[in-house]
């Protein structure tokens, strides 16, 4: 099972469309996290609106691939459950989002080898092919539970005075 | 020493919950914009707040109240947060009522700090960044939530 989320904010038509074609093309088993907002009618993916902290997790576990908009939460939980991930930034010119700051952490993200970016949604259906062809679980970059050590001792200083 | 932490859902709670290892010794608070986010620090006091952005000055003030309360309730000591506009309105009142407040920018904010961001480092007592190419005399950099 793929599982699309696209976050706890705006409603992010392009990535849905997608994966609802995707989905048809491939044949694919896709659950999807879609906006209240969104007036999109989903036809090949089962789809759901928000959803509790609690199914959110169940769902992010059981699947095999997580596609995402390019928000920190759904970021952060792929690296601690070492998922793999692909995300698609969403663009301050088409509307979906306040700002373009998805697509600068994305690039950020990238270079640091913690992130699977697709800039289109062309590179958006190829690397959900190459993820199909060949599973190399080896290379899903993985992190710990908790914030730098040092982030969090400073933090520690600050509030024991 | 009693610690309110405070920050919008999504991915701003998720990388305040990765600070938890820095509230071992304090008693600790936890305050977000929906009620369901509760489940993810079990055995610990929640507060449920109505969310509020640039665009929903109608929810800004009823988040306002809402924090003002809990904080004239509960008087933490300090008030720490990771955004976004709730995150900042809850510094405002620790502000007013000479709590020692922390801001730690979200990682998303790789190119400048947030607008958000910036107002704080005129309101909170520290700022962070978790970015090193960001940090400046006003602004620190120890790391970052990813570890």
């Amino acid at each position: 099972m793929i599982f699309v989320t696209i976050g706890t904010q705006e409603p992010f038509d392009r990535l849905i469309e997608a994966m609802d074609q995707i989905a048809l093309k491939f044949g694919l088993d896709i659950v999807a996290q879609v906006s209240t907002r969104s007036k999109l009618q989903v036809k090949n993916m089962k789809s759901l609106d928000f959803i509790s902290p609690t199914d959110f997790e169940k769902l992010f576990n059981e699947a095999e691939l997580i596609v995402a908009h390019a928000g920190m939460g759904t970021i952060i939980s792929a690296l601690v459950n070492q998922k793999d991930l692909i995300v698609l930034a969403r663009e301050k010119k088409l509307m979906e989002h306040r700002s373009d700051h998805q697509i600068a952490t994305a690039k950020h993200l990238e270079a640091l080898g913690l992130l699977n970016v697709a800039r289109n949604i062309e590179e958006l259906e190829m690397k959900i092919l190459n993820f199909i062809n060949n599973r190399d679980k080896s290379n899903i970059p993985i992190i710990g539970n908790y914030a730098s050590s040092s982030l969090i001792d400073s933090i520690r200083k600050d509030i024991s005075i | 020493m009693k610690v309110l932490a405070v920050s919008s859902i999504g991915g701003h709670w998720i990388q305040l919950l990765r600070l938890m290892p820095a509230f071992e010794d304090v008693t600790v608070e936890f305050m977000s914009t929906k009620q369901s986010f509760s489940t993810m620090v079990d055995g610990k006091k929640f507060y449920s707040i109505p969310d509020g952005n640039r665009w929903n000055k109608y929810g800004l003030v009823k988040c306002f109240f809402a924090i003002l309360k809990v904080v004239e309730t509960s008087k933490p000591d300090i008030i720490i947060t990771t955004g976004a506009a709730p995150g900042l309105i809850a510094l405002f009142i620790g502000k007013l009522f000479s709590i020692k407040t922390i801001w730690v920018d979200s990682i998303a904010n790789c190119e400048q700090i947030s607008m958000s961001g910036k107002i704080a480092t005129k309101v909170a007592d520290v700022v962070y960044t978790q970015w090193g190419h960001l940090e400046d005399n006003k602004v620190k950099f120890f790391g970052n939530v990813l570890g």
